[in-house]
Formats: C-alpha cells, sequence, structure tokens
C-alpha cells in the first residue's frame, strides 16, 4: 500500500527494534561495566553502541529512502509531525530539569546552607558558588590561584556565540523560505551557511569549555556551578551536534534534490530542531553565563 | 532505490516460530507481545511481593536480612510500575487505539516495536542485579533513589540507573507513538471530542508521560553524575541539596500515578456502558475532568514531600493542588454512577472488575486524600498507610480495571470465548485477596507501623497476618487469570466479532486482518 493507492503505508516486519534495543542495553551494561572499572566494560560497550548506530542509522536511512519512494500520504506527514513536536517537548522537559537544578541551587539550597550557621559557619551565598567545601569564585574573566575558580565573561564568546546562533536561526528560516518558493539555490546556501554556523558555533563552545578548564579552573567538579555549568552547557552543545547532524543530512538530501513544497518533512523537522537549539541558547545565554 | 522500492512493495513474507515475533511490527502482536510481558513481569514482581509478605508474617527476621528486603522492595516497585502495569496498559493502547480510532495500524509500527523491545533487555538488567550480591547486589534505596542513601550501592544501582533509563526511553517512545497515531490517523469523523474514553485517556496520560518521563531520566542522569563524575548536585558541601532529587523525582511519581491511573478509568468507562446498555453518562464531562486531572497532577508533586521540610506556603500550594484533584476524580465516579443508574445492568466478569475499580478508586482516591492534608500527612508519612493507599490505587484499582479490560476485549481479540465461571472465581478471589491484603495495612499505619521496615513491633502481628495471608490469595488467584488466558487462546468456543451486545465502538464493528483497518472507516460518534 502506498500514497499512490491512498493508503497508510504499514512497513513489513523487520528485526531492527530488536536489533536497537539489544545495542542499546549492551551499550548499558558495558557502560555501567567500565564505570566501576572492570576491564572489559569499554569494549563491549563500544560493541553495542557500534550495533547501535549501525541499525539507528539503516533506520533513518531507510525512512529517508520510503518517503522518496512516495509511500507517505498526508496523513503520514501529519503524524511524523506530532511525533517531532512530542521529542521536542521531551527534550525542553530536560532542559527544565538542568534548568530547574541551577535555579533551585541559586534560590533555595545555597541560602538555605548558608543559613545553617552550625555546620557551614561562614558560607556566604554569592552566586557564583561551588559551595561551602568548594573553590572561591573569583570574578568572571580573572584568573584564579590556588582553591579560586573563575566563571567565563559572558561579553567573550558566549555573546559572540549568542550573534552566530541568531544568524544561523535567520538562516535556517530563509533557507526553508527557499523550499517553499521552489528556490533550490536559496535552500542549498542557506542549509550550507546554517551548518557553518553551527560549527562555528560547537568549536567556540569546546573552546571555551578547554578554556574553563585550562585557564579558570572551572571544571564539573567545581561544585554545584561547575555541575550545573557544565551539565547546561553540554547537554545543549549535545543537541546542537545532533541538529547539525541532521541539518547536514537535510543539506545531503536537497542536494540530491530531494523535498519539494509540499514534501518537506525532513527539511522542516531539521529546521525545527535548529530554532529548538537557538530558543534553549537564550535561555542559557541569560540565566547561565549572565545573572 | 529500485531495491528498496521492491522490498517496500513485496507482500508480506510470514515468518514463523520466534522470528515472527522478534520481527513482528503489526499493532495486535506488539500488543500481544505487550500484555504477555506485563503478565510475566506481574508474577515476577507478585513473587517479590509475595517474599516480603511472607517475611511481615511474623515480627522478627526469619527469612531474609534488612539488605535483601530493601533490594526486594525496591526491585519489586520497579518492576510491577514499569515492567507490568505501564506495559500491560501499553499493550492495550496498542491493540486498541487502532482498533477503536479506525486506523489501519499505529502511526510508527516500527518504533512501536522497538518501545516494546527495550523493556525484556532493560526489566532483564534490572532482575539481574539481584545476581549481584557479592558487588552490594539490587539497588536497595527503594524506587524512589532518593539521594544521598542512593549513592551507596555499587554495580547493581548503576545497572539499575541505566536500565530504568531505558525504560524512560520506551515510554516516552510509546507515548509519542500515541499522541502521532491519534492525532494523525482518526477515522474521518472521529472528531477529538468523540474519542473514545479509552483513548482519550491514553492521549492524555501520553502527554503527561512526555513530559513527566524526562523528569525522571534527569533525576538519574544527575545522580550518575553525582556516583562517577564528581559532579555535586545533591552534595550540600558542594551547594548541592538531596531534596532536588526528591522533586525531580515526585515531579515524576506523582505524574506517574496519574499515567497509571487516567487509562484504567478509560478502560472502565468503556467497560460500565457496554454492561448498562447505556451511552456514557457526560462524556465531554468525564473526558474535560480527565485532562484536568492531568493539569493538576503536573502542579502535585510536592505533596509528597511534605515532611520533608518543605517551606509553610510550599506545603500550602501542594496540599490544594493535590486535594483539588478530588474534584475531577468526583466529576469521572459521579457520572459512572449515572451511567449505571436505570441501566439494564449484567454482571460478566469484566462489569464485575470494573464495579470493583469503582470502588475501589473512590476508597484509594479518599486515602489520597488523606495523606494530601499536610498536618495528617506528617503523621502517615512514612507508614503502613501510604503502602495501602499505594497499592489500592495500582492493584485494586490500576490492575482491575487492565484485567477487566483482558477480559472484556478477550474475545475481540482471540475470537474465542473465555469461561465465565473461572472468569468470576479470579474475580471474586482477587477482590477477596486485595482488601485482605491492603485494608489492614491501612490500619497498621494508622497505628504508627513504618512500611519499608522488615520487622515490627508484637503489636502489629495480627494485622499483619491477614495482609499476608489476603497477598497469597490474590497471588494465587491470578493463576486462574493465567489458565483462563491460556484456554481461551488454545481453542475456546468461538465468539462473534460485536461479543458483548450492549458494546458499542469501532473496535466491534468488522473483524480485521492481522493489522487494524484497511481504508478509513467513517464514524459520528464514539458510539457508532
Amino acid at each position: 500500500m502506498s500514497a499512490a493507492d491512498g493508503g497508510y503505508y504499514v512497513p513489513k516486519p523487520t528485526s531492527w527494534p530488536f536489533l536497537v534495543a539489544g545495542g542499546l542495553c549492551v551499550a548499558a551494561l558495558g557502560a555501567v561495566l567500565a564505570l566501576n572499572g572492570l576491564k572489559p566494560g569499554t569494549w563491549i560497550a563500544a560493541f553495542g553502541a557500534a550495533v547501535l548506530a549501525v541499525f539507528v542509522f539503516r533506520w533513518f536511512a531507510r525512512v529517508i529512502g520510503e518517503a522518496e519512494a512516495g509511500v507517505y500520504t498526508p496523513q503520514a506527514e501529519r503524524a511524523f509531525r506530532w511525533a517531532m513536536a512530542g521529542f521536542l517537548l521531551t527534550q525542553v522537559a530536560l532542559f527544565a530539569v538542568l534548568f530547574a537544578a541551577l535555579l533551585y541551587a541559586r534560590r533555595y539550597a545555597l541560602p538555605w546552607i548558608a543559613a545553617n550557621e552550625l555546620l557551614w559557619p561562614g558560607f556566604d551565598a554569592v552566586w557564583p558558588s561551588a559551595g561551602p567545601n568548594g573553590p572561591v569564585a573569583l570574578e568572571p574573566g580573572m584568573l584564579p590561584g590556588p582553591n579560586q575558580f573563575a566563571p567565563l565573561a559572558v561579553g567573550d564568546i558566549p555573546a559572540l556565540n549568542t550573534l552566530i546562533l541568531f544568524a544561523s536561526g535567520i538562516l535556517a528560516t530563509w533557507a526553508y523560505r527557499g523550499l517553499l518558493r521552489e528556490n533550490r539555490a536559496q535552500l542549498l546556501t542557506g542549509l550550507f551557511l546554517t551548518i557553518a554556523c553551527g560549527l562555528g558555533f560547537l568549536a567556540l563552545q569546546a573552546y571555551s569549555h578547554v578554556l574553563a578548564y585550562a585557564e579558570f579552573a572551572l571544571t564539573l567538579k567545581t561544585g554545584i556551578y561547575g555541575a550545573t555549568f557544565f551539565a547546561l552547557t553540554g547537554f545543549h552543545a549535545l543537541q546542537a551536534l545532533i541538529a547539525v547532524i541532521a541539518l547536514a543530512v537535510a543539506l545531503t538530501r536537497a542536494f540530491k534534490g530531494q523535498f519539494q513544497a509540499d514534501r518537506r518533512f525532513g527539511l522542516e523537522a531539521a529546521v525545527w530542531y535548529w530554532h529548538f537549539v537557538d530558543a534553549a541558547w537564550l535561555f542559557l545565554f541569560v540565566f547561565v553565563y549572565w545573572l | 532505490m529500485r531495491k528498496l522500492s521492491k522490498a517496500i512493495a513485496r507482500r508480506d513474507v510470514q515468518s514463523i516460530g520466534l522470528l515472527r515475533w522478534l520481527t513482528a511490527t503489526g499493532h495486535k502482536d506488539i500488543g500481544t507481545l505487550y500484555l504477555v510481558f506485563a503478565l510475566a513481569m506481574l508474577f515476577i514482581g507478585g513473587a517479590m511481593a509475595l517474599w516480603l509478605r511472607a517475611e511481615l508474617f511474623a515480627p522478627g527476621l526469619r527469612l531474609m536480612g534488612p539488605h535483601v528486603y530493601n533490594q526486594l522492595l525496591t526491585l519489586h516497585a520497579l518492576i510491577m510500575i514499569f515492567g507490568a502495569v505501564l506495559p500491560a496498559l501499553s499493550g492495550l493502547a496498542s491493540w486498541q487505539i487502532p482498533l477503536m480510532i479506525g486506523a489501519p495500524d499505529m502511526a510508527f509500527p516500527r518504533v512501536n516495536a522497538l518501545g516494546f523491545w527495550l523493556l525484556p533487555f532493560a526489566c532483564a538488567l534490572l532482575l539481574a542485579t539481584l545476581f549481584l550480591q557479592a558487588s552490594g547486589g539490587a539497588p536497595a534505596a527503594g524506587w524512589t533513589f532518593y539521594p544521598p542513601l542512593s549513592m551507596q550501592g555499587g554495580l547493581g544501582a548503576d545497572l539499575a540507573i541505566l536500565a530504568v533509563l531505558m525504560l524512560c526511553v520506551s515510554a516516552a517512545l510509546t507515548a509519542l507513538n500515541a499522541v502521532a497515531t491519534v492525532f494523525g490517523l482518526r477515522a474521518s469523523g472521529m472528531t477529538l471530542v468523540r474519542l473514545p474514553m479509552f483513548v482519550w485517556t491514553w492521549l492524555v496520560a501520553a502527554f503527561l508521560l512526555l513530559v513527566a518521563a524526562p523528569a525522571l531520566a534527569g533525576a538519574l542522569l544527575l545522580q550518575l553524575g553525582d556516583r562517577h563524575f564528581g559532579t555535586q548536585f545533591f552534595d550540600a558541601a558542594g551547594g548541592g541539596d538531596p531534596r532536588f532529587a526528591q522533586h525531580l523525582f515526585w515531579f515524576f511519581g506523582n505524574s506517574a500515578e496519574y499515567i497509571l491511573i487516567l487509562p484504567a478509568v478509560g478502560i472502565v468507562s468503556q467497560i460500565l456502558p457496554t454492561f448498562a446498555r447505556k451511552p456514557l453518562f457526560g462524556h465531554v464531562s468525564t473526558a474535560l475532568a480527565v485532562f484536568a486531572a492531568a493539569c493538576l497532577a503536573l502542579i502535585g508533586w510536592g505533596s509528597h514531600m511534605v515532611a520533608t521540610g518543605l517551606p509553610p506556603a510550599g506545603a500550602l500550594f501542594f496540599m490544594y493542588g493535590a486535594m483539588l484533584a478530588a474534584v475531577p476524580a468526583s466529576v469521572v465516579v459521579f457520572n459512572w454512577i449515572a451511567t449505571l443508574w436505570r441501566g439494564s445492568l449484567s454482571f460478566e466478569t469484566p462489569m464485575l472488575f470494573a464495579l470493583a475499580f469503582v470502588l475501589e478508586f473512590t476508597l484509594g482516591g479518599l486515602a489520597g486524600l488523606v495523606l494530601a492534608l499536610a498536618p495528617l500527612d506528617l503523621q502517615h508519612h512514612d507508614t503502613q498507610s501510604v503502602v495501602a493507599h499505594a497499592h489500592t490505587m495500582l492493584v485494586s484499582g490500576a490492575l482491575f480495571a487492565i484485567l477487566g479490560g483482558a477480559y472484556y476485549w478477550l474475545p475481540r481479540w482471540t475470537g474465542r470465548r473465555y469461561d465465565e465461571r473461572l472468569g468470576k472465581l479470579h474475580f471474586w478471589l482477587s477482590l477477596l485477596g486485595a482488601n485482605l491484603a491492603f485494608l489492614p495495612q491501612y490500619w497498621l499505619g494508622a497505628a504508627g507501623m513504618s512500611r519499608r521496615i522488615p520487622d515490627y513491633a508484637l503489636q502489629f502481628t495480627e494485622p499483619n497476618r491477614w495482609s499476608t495471608v489476603g497477598a497469597f490469595l490474590l497471588g494465587l488467584a491470578q493463576l486462574i487469570f493465567l489458565y483462563v488466558v491460556v484456554r481461551t487462546v488454545r481453542g475456546g468456543r468461538k465468539a462473534d466479532v460485536r461479543f458483548w451486545e450492549g458494546a458499542r465502538g469501532l473496535e466491534w464493528t468488522q473483524r480485521s486482518a492481522p493489522r487494524g483497518f484497511g481504508a478509513g472507516p467513517r464514524t459520528r460518534s464514539p458510539n457508532p
């Protein structure tokens, strides 16, 4: 059954779901063994991850192939859109968890610790803070001595990255408009530039993380500040990486002449994802770097 | 490309034996896999519960040490919630949602299969932890994973965290699929208002899952960070707070209660009209009440944390939020009663389970109201009352609705009749067993017996005996269910497509192929 004869496409039996789940399970098992210092863990995790990667890749390739073969009806496209919206909702919720960790620490945890003179005498709840036993925070961008750390200066890389993401968001929409107007050149240029911005952003984020470790003594272990900082920026960078990959897939497909004005879910999803990454960054910029 | 087109055009090659199930993508096959798996987990988790109850039969440590008790207690909860009840509801969804909305299948059949296959792998990891006694054994901090307690424990605790993360992924995939199916694949004419109540409740529960599952996943990921990567999210020395983990957990946990009970409400709302031979009274108000309950579920998590020290304003906010949930719950219950009012009632097994659900849902809900009251909660916190409330809602509530649903749809699924007498025997023994098991626990809790402790003071002996006897009765009664199902599948007498004369709904209109409907049917009401 296919779009041509008006039916909803129902795929044939396949072992991929079983293999993907199995790969994930083996990867998880290996990761746990490795975390607990058992040697073969890394290899087991790598094997599981490889199985997972291979079949996820084949699965996506297959769905793209099906889309190009024209089996998906408008009904199916609607289902895809709802699924993508639902997926983004889960990612919003995950970000909310991390932001909640940050705001809870600032609004509640630190003042409560500071109020407890018996357990933590002399500790003041001033953000940024690595807690009563952590290193002392300096002004952003200052070079720390022993038992000190400094946050990144907001006017530096974070401000630059905000501009880059802002530009990339406009470019992504411009590329999308290109498809709607059936202007292929605009679509390809826009996507290419969006990806370039995305890669630039990721490179700068990686550099700033290296800088934090090397220059500012700001690490994952720097109390609640380090933990929330790296959790939020790291998770955001991961999302940006996945979104860039999605955009790259969309660019490859567009280059092959795929996507039509009325059949564009793959592109739309990638652009949605990128806008989500953009929007999340605004919150990051304000709450993590600025305030 | 040509190879692919050929692969798409190729006709179904029906594999046989094990391979058929490993490669299944049809919603009925996946639904069956879910249900069989859930039943298996029900027996495994049930065996753990009986072992715990056997320990509590008399005071003193007799069968196991405290550490083993804690492990079994933790695994019992995880297996029952993530391995039995939620998968059973997913199985019902996979079977019924396409049939009830006139869709050919779930929106993404392969994702449906992935959602299922994550479960056996994750539960295998969970159960494997029991065999790691040399390195700390299974997780023993309770299914709530409270730090700093949950920071203890070795390999087993890590495995459990990863397993529950996989279960979160599975739940999110199932929810995504349900949302996409309901919004994308409804038969023409089936507006959202006309959705059968089971489908509507699942839709609402799916949205809750999409928001709540990430909260649990987040809580566990942060714990993994604290355990192995040197972060201090839950460590006051680094400026963190262990209570934040409780906030995250209960944001998930409070929603999870509704995720598990709302589809059960939906099942009962399908069964009662069938056996009252009347349409559901107040279809729209029931639907709105379900939606309202879900909204309240998202802002009620702190009602579980009153005793851990919330600011008074917070405690009051969560108290009123949790108590407000009684309003939509009452709307639903009164609508059920109005549905029964002057109906031509008959009392087949599904109806008995549904009626018991109405009673127990009300009883357990009232107990929940008591626990939600902040001043009373301080008295009842961490006592057997909480155990009683949770189990009234999950066993006499969700499980009874699932069993009722299974009896209700079994003739539709298998095309065969089940043994009504054995079904009724199963019901009465379950009802007796469940109440004998859980009612004494209310009293024990009010009298001050703690939960999660393998030993107790002498004066609690008598009610604990009754509770243990009831638990064994309840457990053994489920063997009857297993027997009934096997016998029905193996060759009960043939059943008509519309097996129940009072049944309305698309699922009863045609005997469909292994997949659901081919060309979409049209409908103008939830009860065509």
